[in-house]
């Protein structure tokens, strides 16, 4: 654990390297320990010397939330366990399913590859800050609701945040640039061919900037 | 039943929009006052046995607050796996687990255990352990004959052909069966093929791994869990943690996907809510997805000998089949025995035999995967299929539709001598629908055309498989509000079955949908008797259980109506949310009146007399609503008329590149018969979805273990990846034909369809790549990967032997 206090924690973009350097510094070496995250009840805390300022206000789904968050902590890890928000979920935490996707200044990232640290000044957005305050779905929830997208489920926060941020970069998008722009995300129910339906009428949507 | 109110029609499921804006909590959103985590200690070794473990470290470390071993379960009965075990019989298999405050706690505490391994002869390959002198994968024996563990060697085989790459048909079975005379159908034939095939093991690999949490409260048990099931989750997992059922409360209102290997849970997931106990303190489980990808199940490989007897015409007139199942470590998977009663139905030969066994290895534990059996069935077959019609010169759709079955067709392995029937078979409608509407003649127009280093192929294959039970509880109240509230044990894993199924109360109600509140997911909200949530079951059993609780709560309207206003209960309608006189709907009762009538009545209206042949598990449920409005409960008797089955023809286009190799799947479309249409929609999302994972298995799904240690290369996403959108026809839509005919012996006539998909998705892919690649085109293995097609087309020998595993 003595390494923690010389990661260079990048704020502008991923350095797979300080993410890697991050993640081997909790001690990770467990077998088939996917997972590693601190519930901060003080026990394992107290093995890690704070080098990185851990208080921080992020600015998540257009508010200001306080949280101590540890420097090798993932982002998807704060988001689930510590503002308590459950609709990013985790479906491999490294990288290969896109289940984790949320916003990052309106662009998609994996939640479980990015380190909370790096998320510090920047607008965070997830599946649950979609929804309007009176309750008007998003015009990609919408047009999921509309077209009954997706099976199971769990890949589907991941896909509507991907989906988002495509529409709003480009509302003319074809169905097969939307399978490019949307193959970082794995559905396992293979529900594909209605995911695409979903995308074509979400970009419908946004382009005459009205539900049906 | 022609006139559907709801039935047919597209409409939103009551959770998508708790899906769609992360509202929805799955297994590992919850969270419990004082919640622990738990990590598990897995082997490293493929066979081994704890030799010495020191637990003392890892306990002293401040925060770790229980540990559960092998030694704390009731000992599993062989075959069957306890979850946790002293001999690991696969790498991966758990040996202990550890709840502490923190996850990384836990970790650091499985890292402090000190144990020692001693390593024990182990096998991956099921011929391996079948050669004189090879290892066992247990210790008590290879595989199971009947109910008894057992040793089968093959002395008297000539293993120089299993070497050159031939399935030999004389070595010891455990299970076979025959229908007329196989030699006799094989002197009618005039054409035979004689091929040895092989289909690989494939993981399940649900988006969301099998994580749990447990508490308990006042001895009670409640757990939040990922599975297939509601209603039928309470029995195995009550058993795994050794209580009562009546003593479990299970909430599993969303699952990330199953596909078989969560029929009721998982055995490992009795961990946490043992260790909760031990702790008393709640306990998750969160599952990796490369321990998901150890513990998660998987579908069975099969090597294979396959003898196909056609008449010049293209009738199958015999098939003999020979199947060696890789059987993994623990239980007994009947994929090898389903397989052939599928072959059975889906080319209805005169004469058939079987023979296999199930052979274990030391590679996870195998389960039921989306058709168990029927998958391999049509990964190993449809091509022999394929190759007959070109070689006979008979058109590969009229092959199929020639030998496919009709009416209540033959079925399967025969019982007291006698093969059983299927209920229904419309497959040839599906198919005369599919042939003009895909335009079949245009698409073989294209097949061999070559575009710079690419040649288009085209390939068809049918497939079948179950569905659907009966004899199921249907469970609704019809509230004092005026709310039907539909109750159903059926679990939601993204078939949308739980919602679709309870559509018919409200079509015998003939009431709009809107009226309709759906209670499910949760035992301890009083749910109905129901089918597995599997095997494409609920389609079929509960539109009959819900269009019998429907029945049943009309008839009681009417009843209400004519006590109240007098005549008979026959001169009463129901309709919009009213009982009233027929022509007059001035005169009659709202549901909300009648419903307070029926708590004022009491007796069989509000749940307070019940049917004598419901389950116990309904009659419990309906106990506890009596009282709270107007209580419809009925059992399913309605007539069956054999096995539910259902079919899926698939029609697929493919680019092979020549010179690297690769394949893209430009067109896939299929064509149903499953019954009446329930949900459209989710109709197309079963048929696609299943298809796309049959793409899968055609096209690069398979594990790879490295022969030397027996451990999996291949054990993430990357690297024994799921198809992506990338992977699939994604310039246009890909279309599907239902034959909407409905099973003359169900109310509404639907069947599941859940199964077939796959099948169909795999076998028409397998057979356009062969098909662009000419007469010689034809892999007798899946998946094909590129150095295969690289292989023929230089007619170079395959990299390895044609039986080999997980290579």
């Amino acid at each position: 654990m003595g390494d923690v206090e010389h990661i260079q924690v990048d704020e502008q973009g991923v350095s797979r390297r300080s993410f890697i350097k991050g993640v081997i510094a909790t001690g990770a070496s467990v077998s088939a320990s996917s997972y590693v995250m601190r519930g901060g009840h003080g026990v394992a805390l107290a093995q890690a010397p704070g080098a990185v300022e851990r208080l921080l206000t992020l600015s998540v789904n257009g508010q200001q939330r306080r949280v101590d968050v540890l420097p090798q902590e993932t982002l998807a890890m704060t988001l689930r366990y510590k503002l308590g928000l459950t609709g990013t979920k985790l479906g491999c935490d490294r990288a290969e399913c896109g289940a984790c996707t949320v916003l990052i200044d309106g662009v998609p990232r994996y939640a479980c590859s990015t380190l909370t640290h790096q998320v510090r000044g920047r607008e965070v957005q997830t599946i649950e800050g979609l929804e309007a305050a009176d309750g008007t779905l998003s015009l990609v929830q919408q047009a999921v609701v509309d077209e009954q997208g997706f099976q199971c489920a769990f890949c589907m926060p991941g896909f509507v945040m991907n989906m988002t941020a495509m529409v709003q970069e480009n509302p003319s998008v074809t169905r097969a640039e939307a399978a490019h722009y949307l193959s970082g995300n794995l559905c396992r129910c293979g529900d594909y061919n209605k995911i695409l339906n979903v995308a074509m009428k979400a970009a419908e949507y946004t382009r005459n900037g009205r539900r049906s | 039943m022609a006139d559907h109110k709801l039935v047919g029609k597209n409409y939103v499921t009551p959770d998508l929009v708790a899906k769609v804006t992360g509202r929805a909590k799955y297994a590992e959103d919850f969270r419990a006052e004082g919640m622990l985590f738990t990590k598990l200690l897995l082997s490293p070794m493929p066979h081994a046995r704890v030799r010495r473990m020191n637990t003392s470290a890892a306990m002293a470390i401040p925060g770790v607050e229980a540990i559960l071993t092998a030694d704390d379960l009731p000992e599993a009965e062989a075959p069957q796996e306890a979850g946790l075990t002293n001999e690991p019989l696969y790498e991966g298999e758990p040996i202990l687990a550890i709840a502490a405050v923190d996850e990384e706690t836990a970790a650091l505490a499985v890292e402090a255990v000190e144990i020692d391994f001693e390593p024990l002869p182990f096998v991956i390959d099921p011929l391996q352990s079948l050669r004189p002198g090879g290892p066992n994968a247990r210790l008590d024996g290879n595989t199971m004959a009947g109910r008894d563990l057992a040793t089968v060697k093959w002395d008297n085989v000539d293993w120089n052909e299993i070497d050159a790459g031939r399935l030999p048909m004389d070595g010891e079975v455990t299970d076979e069966w025959q229908v007329g005379d196989v030699e006799a159908g094989f002197a009618e034939a005039d054409l035979v093929l004689d091929e040895t095939v092989f289909a690989s093991s494939v993981s399940h690999q649900p988006l969301e791994p099998r994580t749990a949490m447990a508490y308990w409260q006042n001895g009670k048990c409640y757990m939040h869990v990922s599975t297939q099931s509601t209603a039928r989750t309470t029995g195995g997992l009550a058993r795994w943690i050794g209580i009562d059922p009546a003593d479990l409360v299970v909430v599993g209102e969303y699952c990330g996907g199953g596909f078989g290997g969560k029929i009721s849970s998982a055995i490992q997931c009795r961990i946490p809510a043992l260790l909760s106990q031990k702790a008393g303190k709640p306990v998750m489980m969160r599952v990796t997805r490369q321990e998901e990808n150890f513990f998660g199940r998987s579908r069975p490989g099969i090597q294979a000998r396959a003898k196909f007897g056609f008449k010049s015409d293209g009738r199958v007139v015999a098939i003999d089949l020979f199947h060696v199942q890789d059987g993994g470590p623990y239980g007994r998977s009947g994929d090898f025995m389903s397989a052939a009663d599928q072959t059975s139905l889906m080319y209805q030969p005169a004469h058939m035999r079987m023979r296999g066994l199930t052979v274990y290895t030391n590679t996870p534990p195998r389960g039921a995967q989306r058709a168990p059996g029927g998958v391999q069935a049509v990964a190993m077959f449809a091509p022999i299929m394929d190759k007959a019609a070109k070689q006979l010169g008979v058109d590969q759709l009229e092959l199929i539709r020639m030998n496919a079955p009709e009416g209540q067709a033959k079925f399967g392995r025969p019982r007291q001598g006698q093969q059983g029937n299927v209920s229904s078979a419309f497959p040839k409608m599906a198919i005369d629908k599919a042939a003009q509407e895909f335009d079949w003649a245009g698409m073989k127009a294209r097949s061999g055309q070559r575009n710079g280093t690419k040649v288009t192929g085209v390939g068809v294959a049918i497939s079948s498989y179950s569905a659907g039970t009966s004899g199921l509880d249907g469970l609704l109240v019809i509230r004092p509000d005026g709310k039907v509230q539909i109750h159903t044990g059926v679990g939601n894993l993204g078939t949308e079955s739980f919602s679709d199924t309870a559509r018919p109360a409200m079509e015998a109600l003939d009431t709009e949908w809107e009226q309709a509140e759906i209670v499910w997911g949760d035992t301890s909200k009083h749910l109905p008797w129901s089918a597995i949530q599997g095997g494409s079951m609920t389609t079929h059993a509960h539109t009959r259980s819900n269009w019998a609780v429907g029945l049943d709560a009309k008839r009681k309207l009417q009843e209400i109506a004519a006590r109240d206003l007098g005549g008979s209960p026959d001169n009463y309608e129901v309709s919009d949310g009213r009982v009233f006189r027929r022509g007059n709907r001035s005169q009659g009762l709202s549901f909300a009146r009648a419903a307070e009538r029926a708590i004022a009545l009491g007796g069989k209206y509000d749940g307070h007399e019940l049917p004598e042949d419901i389950n116990a598990m309904t009659t419990a449920s309906a106990t506890a609503l009596a009282g709270q409005g107007l209580v419809g409960v009925a059992k399913d008797n309605f007539e069956t008329g054999g096995r539910n089955m259902s079919y899926v023809i698939g029609f697929a286009e493919v680019e092979v590149d020549i010179e690297t190799g690769s394949v893209a799947l430009k067109d896939y479309k299929c064509a149903t018969d499953c019954g009446t249409v329930l949900h459209p929609r989710n109709l197309g999302g079963q048929l696609h979805g299943g298809g796309i994972q049959g793409f899968g298995i055609a096209l690069g799904q398979k594990w790879v273990l490295d022969p030397k240690w027996g451990l999996h290369v291949a054990k993430r996403f990357y690297s024994n990846r799921p198809p992506t959108l990338l992977d699939i026809p994604h310039e246009e839509e890909m279309p599907w034909v239902a034959a909407n005919e409905p099973d003359p012996y169900s109310p509404i006539g639907c069947r599941g369809i859940g199964e077939p998909p796959v099948g169909a998705g795999a076998g028409a892919v397998l057979n356009a790549i062969s098909d662009a690649l000419g007469p010689d085109g034809y892999f007798n293995r899946s998946p094909i990967m590129r150095d295969m097609i690289l292989a023929k087309l230089e007619s170079l020998p395959e990299a390895h032997n044609p039986l080999s595993t997980h290579v």
